[in-house]
């Protein structure tokens, strides 16, 4: 008896400690060994990250998420995706059920440091909007006084709004949801005069109306809304490559060089800053841990940054953003991929 | 007793003492709950310092910075805390709690009583609710109630007007506010007044009936008591030159209805879907108590002259109440705890606010959850202190 009884503390203790062990561990060793990337995605955001009528994910944020796969293990498929309302990401993130998540989340401060997480990257800037049905006239958020807003719980949204409305000295009345498709539901079905988040999920989410033209997003720009992936705190090397992989991504564009002429340009192109990027010259992918080819492979598999934007988001695609902020340097944007070398 | 223990057979071992060995495992058990007790607290704060999460209750104190609709306290985003922010949420549960338990104990009386009529359509209507209501999900009530019913309702500026002053939009029913001024405190004396003059008068006319048999209209002389003394304060008020009470009527505005006061659609259907599940529940229970009263007690009221009302009101239903009041407890418990799914119709409670909004902006899960946690945990205790209290007191005393 006192033998058994010996076992199950033993094991019990066990058990206690080895969640602090599990935790401390090398977040790309444990994706190596698990064989696959878990990532936190949008819960069905159109364009950015949804699951279509067969079950698999796509958008801007997914193809990011395949992007790292392929870097790791030079497959797209190797990720599974875990669909996290706002409320929940950074709770899962923090305790370890996602690697990485990439889904429009917002880099503050606050959530830079007291929540134990780091924005490695930028993949879209973006700022808040609001929507309104166009039979309102409405033409400007200024107007928006006496209003109910709809707003999803758990996102800077929420603070943007109450922000806004008290500096322009106005008052609204929030009504606010776990879920983003509960918050435009309710939008839509007329319980509040206007819904707002970040503008490009406001182009998104207009689409789930049943005639997408009734609704018109208003020119006040609120808030600025830095996108990007997020990674635990602790784990530089692990953030180092997702900072890393963006940043090819850009370079990559910067060059011209895209899915349909990697091959092509790792084979014969002369330029050093492409044949660094191409894995051609220098060591880039061992100084992270990965294989030198990992941004050849990226960038074949899935493209550069302009092209996984075009498929998904761009003007072209349904849910049709411009470039703006999110153009390269070079044409005036903010995306600046930093020089691999 | 001693001298039989005295005359024990020679000691055995303490190994082959029950009593010993009792001890001796009880104590196992306690230590290893506390070890373990101890090894997850300090792992998990050596966790999240590890993971440079911040932790402490140092949050409650920091400005909120977000807005709630619906809030009984003074609260916005700019002069509140995240404590504050609890305060509301928390009302908040307690109103709908509190409201839906009155409503789901008239209706689940009304229905098990109902389903035990000789009336046959009475009786099939109140099976027929038990059955369909008690067999469906809640979370699946509540989103028809706020999504198939309430939401099909004409928008703001189409406005049912029920009444004057009184609107019925898909933002839910704007009503007048009344104002009172300062004088108005007297109204509430003499309603005060009215209460404790009516019980008074509900005592001795006991008293009397205990004693002679005579019966007195206690309801009638109550209600006029408790509604006509204000009612008499306020005429004396108004005549006297002034305007006690006036009314904020609400106005058409751009968006929406602007002035009076207004019951918002989530806080409509999370009362109606929590009342109207509980209420299924507590027909079964009342039924129950009703039909574990045995039938001579019937036979012997009715031989007694009492008429069937009568019957009920006096002899079934407080021998019932024994029956009823244990598992009507966990009712109101289980109605207090449901009321957390408001978090999918977007009405502002406890769990929405501080386990949505808060946990999600400051980030301290542990803190936040345990928090809530004890919140719940006290709401049910001191219910259930009460309604042991109640049962204590109609309990059937025994020598």
């Amino acid at each position: 008896m006192k033998k058994a009884l010996t076992t199950i503390a033993f094991g019990l203790a066990a058990g206690v400690a080895f969640t602090g062990v599990a935790a401390a561990q090398e977040t790309l060793q444990q994706i190596r060994d698990r064989g696959q990337l878990i990532c936190g995605s949008n819960t069905g955001l159109s364009g950015f990250g949804v699951p279509d009528a067969q079950g698999n994910w796509t958008g801007f944020d997914v193809e990011y998420c395949r992007a790292l796969a392929v870097a790791i293990f030079d497959d797209p498929n190797a990720v599974s995706f875990i669909p996290l309302s706002a409320k929940d990401r950074f709770t899962a993130l923090q305790a370890g059920e996602v690697d990485v998540l990439f889904r429009n989340s917002t880099s503050t401060m606050s959530r830079d440091t007291s929540l134990g997480l780091d924005f490695p990257a930028i993949n879209y800037y973006d700022g808040q909007g609001f929507m309104v049905n166009a039979s309102l006239g409405v033409t400007s958020a200024l107007e928006l006084d006496g209003a109910s807003v709809c707003v999803q719980q758990g996102t800077t949204t929420e603070l943007n709004l109450a922000d806004f409305f008290r500096r322009n000295n106005m008052d609204y009345e929030p009504v606010t949801f776990a879920q983003s498709v509960e918050a435009v539901e309710a939008y839509l079905s007329g319980r509040c005069d206007a819904f707002t988040t970040d503008a490009s999920g406001l182009a998104s989410e207009r689409l789930r109306a049943p005639t997408p033209g009734d609704h018109v997003i208003l020119p006040e720009i609120i808030s600025k809304e830095p996108l990007g992936p997020v990674v635990r705190h602790g784990d530089n090397n692990w953030a180092d490559i997702v900072r890393w992989l963006h940043y090819a991504m850009l370079e990559a564009e910067e060059y011209g060089v895209t899915s349909a002429n990697a091959q092509e340009l790792r084979d014969t192109s002369e330029a050093p800053g492409i044949r660094r990027l191409l894995g051609v010259e220098g060591n880039f992918g061992e100084m992270i841990g990965l294989d030198n080819n990992w941004s050849f492979n990226v960038i074949s598999k899935i493209g550069n940054y302009g092209e996984v934007f075009d498929r998904n988001i761009g003007e072209g695609s349904p849910v049709g953003l411009s470039r703006g902020l999110n153009a390269l340097y070079t044409d005036g944007g903010l995306q600046y991929g930093h020089p691999i070398r | 007793m001693a001298s039989v223990v005295d005359q024990a057979p020679p000691r055995a071992s303490l190994i082959y003492d029950p009593r010993v060995r009792g001890f001796f495992f009880q104590g196992v058990l306690v230590l290893l709950i506390g070890w373990m007790a101890y090894e997850a607290v300090t792992n998990a704060v050596e966790n999240l310092r590890a993971a440079r999460i911040a932790s402490g209750f140092g949050f409650l104190g920091q400005p909120a910075g977000f807005d709630i609709n619906q809030t009984f306290i003074e609260y916005s985003a700019a002069a509140s805390t995240y404590g504050d922010a609890l305060v509301v949420g928390l009302l908040n549960t307690l109103l709908v709690a509190a409201i839906g338990i009155v409503l789901a104990t008239i209706i689940g009386f009304a229905a098990g009583i109902a389903r035990l009529s000789k009336n046959w359509i009475l009786a099939k209507v109140a099976s027929a609710y038990v059955e369909i209501i008690r067999n469906l999900p809640l979370l699946l009530q509540l989103l028809f109630w706020y999504n198939a019913v309430l939401s099909t309702l004409p928008s703001a500026r189409d406005a049912i007007e029920l009444a004057p002053g009184f609107y019925l939009s898909v933002r839910g029913l704007s009503l007048p506010a009344a104002v009172f001024d300062g004088r108005a405190i007297l109204i509430l004396i003499a309603f005060g007044v009215g209460i404790v003059v009516s019980l008074l008068v509900r005592r001795w006319a006991k008293a009397r009936q205990a004693a002679t048999g005579e019966q007195f209209p206690i309801g009638l002389t109550m209600l006029g008591l408790v509604v006509g003394l204000p009612v008499l304060a306020w005429l004396l008020l108004t005549l006297s030159g002034g305007t006690p009470v006036t009314f904020d009527v609400p106005q058409q505005g751009r968006f929406n209805l602007t002035g009076g006061s207004q019951l918002f659609p989530e806080f409509v259907a999370l009362v109606l879907g929590l009342a109207i599940y509980t209420g299924a529940f507590i027909a079964e229970v009342v039924r129950a108590g009703i039909l574990a009263v045995s039938r001579g007690q019937t036979e012997a009221a009715s031989s007694l002259g009492l008429k069937p009302g009568q019957t009920m009101r006096f002899v079934i239903i407080p021998q019932a109440m024994r029956v009823i009041v244990p598992p009507l407890t966990s009712q109101y418990l289980n109605l207090t705890k449901n009321s957390s799914l408001a978090v999918a119709i977007g009405y502002p409670d406890l769990v929405q606010v501080f386990m949505g909004t808060v946990l999600n902006q400051t980030g301290q899960a542990v803190e936040v959850v345990a928090i809530t946690m004890a919140v719940y945990l006290i709401i049910s205790l001191v219910t259930s202190f009460f309604m042991n209290m109640y049962n204590r007191r109609i309990a059937l005393v025994e020598r």
